[in-house]
């Protein structure tokens, strides 16, 4: 029981929870992308893959790169590429929902209506 | 001055159980971020999905903290939770995108979900695996000491073409999505 608990206690500074806990975030992810009928709630599971590439790179940049400065810059050039792509494919479904008064990806099997 | 008075930190008892706090919130973080993401994916209503992207982005923050960046920690509350949870929501209102109900029963509609759940479940698992049981090298020792200061610096210095083109990937953004949901409300 006292390694087992010394060994929780310690969990924070090792490198493996935080890539099984991205593996999770991924996993979870592509999930809610395959099985979502929305085209809102696949955004949502977009965005938690997003969070899953930026956790990865804030594991390995703090435990195995000698400059802690470039995980964090590459992180933030994600934080970025997610907001314009939050932007973009939030303006097409109020576009798509104008056009086809849903969107529901089933229904959207029709290029022009 | 009082501070003659005050103890040398060595000499300073631990406060009972003062070791585990920040285990705890280690834990209760990770917990948070895992709720956070079943709830975003399994929950039925697309309202209580983005809230529990705001939860998930909310432990994700404070994993940064623990990954010695607070200053990533105060950005993904500002982005993730400030703003695109945010405008989510507003599409959510402006598009009512309720998760339809599951149509007439299938016979391979149980096989569908059980190979996504198949398929996820070993990319997680292989994943998992490659991280704990990994060859990873040693750990590093850190050069600089990854401040918001160095950062900054680099920002304009080492990384200023790739500054300089998210921006531009921004601007592009923002004129294309005005772009797009202008269009549309003329044939509304």
């Amino acid at each position: 029981m006292k390694p087992f608990l010394d060994s929780v206690l310690q969990l924070h500074t090792q490198p493996a929870p935080y890539l099984v806990l991205a593996a999770f975030l991924l996993a979870v992810g592509l999930y809610g992308l395959v099985r979502r009928r929305t085209l809102v709630g696949m955004l949502i599971s977009g965005e938690l893959l997003f969070a899953a590439a930026s956790l990865n790179f804030m594991a390995v940049n703090r435990f195995f790169a000698p400059d802690p400065a470039v995980g964090q810059i590459f992180v933030l050039f994600i934080m970025g590429l997610a907001a314009a792509e939050v932007a973009i494919a939030l303006s097409i479904v109020i576009a798509i929902y104008r056009n086809y008064g849903s969107i529901k990806s089933r229904e959207l099997n029709e290029l022009k209506r | 001055m009082s501070s003659s008075v005050l103890l040398p930190l060595a000499e300073v008892t631990p406060l009972p159980g003062s070791t585990y706090i920040i285990p705890a919130l280690f834990l209760l973080f990770v917990a948070t971020t895992v709720a956070g993401a079943l709830v975003a994916v399994a929950s039925q209503r697309i309202i209580r999905s983005v809230c529990g992207l705001a939860l998930c982005c909310l432990g994700i923050a404070g994993l940064y903290y623990f990954l010695n960046s607070p200053f990533l920690a105060l950005m993904e509350l500002l982005i993730y939770v400030g703003a695109v949870c945010v405008t989510i929501i507003f599409a959510v209102m402006l598009a009512e995108p309720e998760e339809p109900a599951p149509t007439a029963k299938r016979g391979f509609a149980w096989l569908a979900v059980g190979a996504t759940a198949v398929v996820t479940g070993a990319i997680f698992w292989s994943l998992a695996r490659l991280g704990v049981c990994g060859e990873w090298p040693a750990l590093a020792v850190n050069q600089s000491s990854g401040s918001v200061e160095t950062i900054g610096v680099q920002l304009l210095t080492t990384y200023s073409f790739a500054f300089e083109a998210i921006s531009l990937v921004l601007f592009v953004a923002i004129l294309g999505a005005i772009a797009i949901a202008r269009t549309g409300r003329h044939n509304a």
